[in-house]
């Protein structure tokens, strides 16, 4: 695989490291990495948060910001010539025009001042393109990227748009100046499984009609075996293997990969169902909610076991999340009915509302928001005291706090240490103690691990799974990600549209789903084995023939 | 469990000291700005307590020969040492026991303006709808009315004393605090933690004063040290017009306005007390930011770490 011809070679790094100074010492994000990218290849860069695999693509683009960061050593060849070398003005001839990037969240990478238009069109003018033109080509580029209506839709401003027609949108601006390169960093992370295969899919066929090099930097090996050819798998700064796609999966040599590929959810034992006679510790009956004109939630009915987990999986805006503030009275249904021990949390008045809080807590998505930044982790933890005063002593909450943050696998000596202080796996960790502090029997878990690395999510979910058979706790796991689902729960709802398109044992959802909903999400999420990808592929490709 | 440790390292825990007070100091100490500028304002403020204990005869006293005495003659005994102002009084002796009620007027409107907007300003955005327009339309009447006719109409009908005084520019300067407030409130009650806190049961207080208060506080206590100095103008302003403070009592801002007609002969007569309006208020912008840095968790260690260069 390295005996491509040498004229091929769109770009090359070489012995690449990059420093960051900070205050407490120099941080080497980068060491002498090296890898290449062949017209018409795609490249994956794998890694998991903090391993720096996004530095070398900013160093390419020059993105880092000096000082702080300096690159140290190393070149970076862009067809033979250094581009550290380069003058600024050459250097940003290059960018946009030879190589376009693409970012992970395409919301806050579009001003929402200006008409998506405007916008791809200002790439063109800013490399000098006729004005006049530059109107037509950006309606024959949205139309290349499969926006409908591009007439129309180009005086749009980007809030009008869903998420994965925003990342459309910057694909068709990256690709306004026809690049040799395109630097997609983490493009689809921030969508929806069916509309991240579309995304994949999009940029496969442009890559094919184009002829361009596609460097693709992820933490998801689905996303690698879906397209990548080669990859490189990074670790603190190093890489520690590279390859093709299948060769890295199934013979990897570095104990990393390894643990990195036995992290991967979606592989092991389902779960048995519980026995369903049970009284169910929460019953939801016919739950509904409008906002105006919209139904957020239509009809709903489930039910929770004690001591069972349930799925609840769905597209973005399928509801999933509404159901969960609905449940917690953080919205107002609009009808229906959540039995919760027999209490209807509903209709409840705020007086025994404060008794239920004890017993249903949340887990947030993102623990770095849902920790306030100003208060200490003892703080943080021992409020569920201050506010439920019957539940402990004062002199027995430090204790508690203790206990707590080690039941999570933490230390005892972090409480007095602020939510900044952690990595977002720990920070998920001590929002599990929060609300495990309150002593609860039913824990809502609203995407709960979807911010976290894939290594990690599995330490969150497997502590999770040990708390349920510790303190028989159930959950309603509220996420997007199926392999994860598989591996966790053991009965899965699948919500779209605020209706409840299906509902089983996981057994049941997984090996034979009944809707061609449930399918199609089944068949969208991503397998990291490139084999078995390939597969899908042509399964969804039927799927596709068969709907439309 | 040890190597999600790894991923970020703990560097963040500055020097372990038990003591909090210990600890606020040595921040103080690193941040040599604000040290000086706090030791400033410890001055000042150490002149408003006791200045006019001692200092309020000679400070009185009049001395026609020294009328307008020119500042940085050291044969003369150490309160001419400023210069002398237009009825020959002691500039120096006159700036220390003026600081008192200069700093009770701008402190005391500052403080009741604070209080009283930030309270108002987060029950507005915090609780129901209707409180909240009953709020707002509350400040705009303030805000519509010119706040010197404002202060006058008042100060006409009660006794221009010092504490009416304070009243009439707490109440000018209220909506800056009930804006600011109700609009960071707005935006801090939709994030996650307040949502946690929710869920957890906490009652409308707790959110509001353990959950949103801090996050809301730095912004608030900004525009105070920025407020100090508008006060203290307006104070003067008002003290020009002849309704605010009555000589022989006496501030800064209107040491300032008696040298007005003198400025040409005399500039000292109001270019000391207007030093003094400027390195107070400079200390107190310093302060603030020291501050900011100091209460954040996450910007606390700016202070901790000082001495290993940044860049």
């Amino acid at each position: 695989m390295w005996g491509r011809k040498v004229d091929n070679r769109l770009l090359e790094v070489k012995n690449l490291s990059v420093d960051f100074h900070t205050s407490y010492g120099t941080v080497h994000a980068v060491r002498d990495v090296s890898w290449h990218l062949d017209r018409g290849e795609t490249l994956a860069i794998l890694g998991e948060s903090g391993s720096g695999k996004s530095v070398s693509a900013s160093a390419i683009l020059n993105l880092i910001d000096m000082p702080p960061g300096e690159i140290t050593s190393g070149e970076i060849l862009f067809e033979g010539r250094d581009v550290l070398k380069m003058f600024p003005e050459e250097r940003r001839q290059l960018n946009g025009c030879r190589i376009a990037m693409i970012f992970q969240d395409p919301l806050s990478h579009l001003n929402p001042v200006y008409s998506i238009g405007f916008q791809i069109a200002e790439t063109m003018t800013a490399h000098g393109r006729n004005k006049g033109e530059t109107r037509a080509k950006t309606i024959e580029l949205l139309k290349r990227v499969g926006l409908p209506d591009a007439e129309t839709k180009i005086d749009a401003y980007p809030h009008q748009f869903s998420g994965g027609q925003r990342q459309r949108i910057m694909i068709a601006m990256a690709l306004a100046l026809k690049p040799d390169i395109l630097i997609a960093d983490e493009p689809t992370t921030a969508l929806d499984v069916t509309v991240q295969a579309q995304i994949l899919a999009l940029l496969e066929e442009l890559q094919q009609e184009t002829g361009m090099g596609l460097l693709l930097i992820t933490h998801d090996l689905g996303v690698v075996a879906e397209v990548a050819d080669r990859v490189v798998v990074m670790k603190s700064g190093e890489i520690v293997e590279t390859g093709t796609a299948s060769e890295v999966y199934h013979n990897p040599h570095h104990p990393y990969t390894k643990k990195l590929i036995a992290a991967i959810p979606g592989e092991g034992e389902m779960a048995e169902p519980l026995n369903i006679e049970t009284k169910p510790v929460l019953e939801i009956s016919k739950l509904t909610k409008h906002y105006g004109a919209l139904v957020a939630l239509d009809n709903v009915s489930l039910k929770v076991l004690p001591g069972e987990s349930v799925a609840i999986v769905g597209e973005s805006g399928s509801g999933k999340s509404t159901l969960a503030k609905t449940i917690l009275r953080l919205e107002e249904a609009t009808s229906g009915t959540a039995l919760f021990n027999g209490q209807d949390l509903i209709s409840m008045d705020a007086k025994d509302l404060f008794k239920v809080r004890r017993d249903i807590q949340m887990v947030f998505q993102d623990p770095t928001q849902s920790l306030n930044p100003r208060m200490s982790i003892y703080d943080v933890i021992s409020e569920a005291f201050v506010i439920h005063p019957d539940i402990l002593d004062r002199q027995h909450w430090k204790a508690r706090v203790c206990e707590l943050l080690e039941q999570v696998g933490l230390k005892s000596e972090h409480m007095n240490r602020h939510p900044h202080q952690f990595s977002g796996g720990q920070r998920q960790r001590i929002a599990i103690a929060r609300a495990l502090a309150l002593e609860p029997k039913l824990i809502v878990c609203d995407e709960a691990v979807s911010a976290l690395d894939v290594s990690i999510q599995a330490q969150v979910l497997a502590l999770l799974t040990k708390l349920q058979s510790d303190l028989g706790l159930s959950y309603l796991f509220i996420a997007h990600d199926l392999p994860l689902v598989r591996d966790f729960a053991h009965r899965v709802i699948v919500m779209q549209g605020g209706k409840i398109v299906e509902q089983g044992p996981v057994g049941q959802i997984f090996d034979a789903p009944r809707e061609d909903y449930t399918r199609n999400l089944i068949a969208a999420s991503l397998s990291p084995d490139p084999v078995i990808q390939a597969q899908r592929r042509a399964t969804r490709k039927e799927l596709q023939g068969a709907t439309s | 469990m040890e190597n999600t440790q790894n991923g970020q390292p703990s560097v963040h825990d500055g020097p372990e000291t038990h003591n909090p007070y210990m600890q606020t100091l040595r921040m103080l100490w690193n941040d040599k700005w604000a040290f000086i500028s706090v030791t400033f304002l410890l001055i000042v403020l150490a002149c408003a307590v006791i200045g006019p204990f001692f200092l309020d005869d000679l400070a009185t006293k009049q001395n026609l020969r020294g009328r307008n005495a020119p500042p940085f003659d050291f044969s003369t005994s150490w309160s001419f040492w400023l210069g002398g102002d237009a009825l020959g009084r002691p500039l120096l002796a006159r700036i220390i026991v003026a600081a008192q009620n200069t700093i009770f007027v701008a402190a005391g409107a500052v403080f009741f303006s604070m209080i009283i907007g930030t309270s108002l300003g987060l029950i507005a955005g915090y609780t129901s709808k209707t409180l909240s327009q009953v709020i707002m339309r509350l400040a705009d009447v303030i805000m519509a009315f010119p706040s010197l006719l404002l202060a006058v109409i008042v100060l006409f009908m009660l006794d221009s004393s010092v504490f009416n005084l304070v009243i009439v520019l707490a109440i000018t300067r209220i909506p800056v605090y009930l804006r600011t407030a109700r609009a960071e409130t707005l935006e801090v009650r939709e994030r996650m933690f307040v949502q946690a806190a929710k869920v957890m049961g906490a009652s409308t207080p707790r959110i509001i004063f353990r959950h949103i208060l801090p996050v809301v506080f730095p912004t608030l206590i900004t525009i105070a040290t920025l407020d100090f100095a508008f006060v203290m103008l307006a104070e003067s302003a008002l003290s020009f017009l002849g309704i605010g403070i009555q000589p022989p009592e006496i501030t800064w801002g209107l040491m300032v306005a008696q040298g007005r007609p003198y400025l040409t002969t005399a500039w000292w007569l109001s270019f000391w007390p207007g030093l003094a309006i400027i390195l107070t208020t400079m200390s107190l912008n310093l302060v603030s930011n020291w501050m900011r840095s100091a209460l954040d968790p996450a910007q606390r260690w700016r202070l901790e770490n000082v001495g290993k260069k940044s860049g």
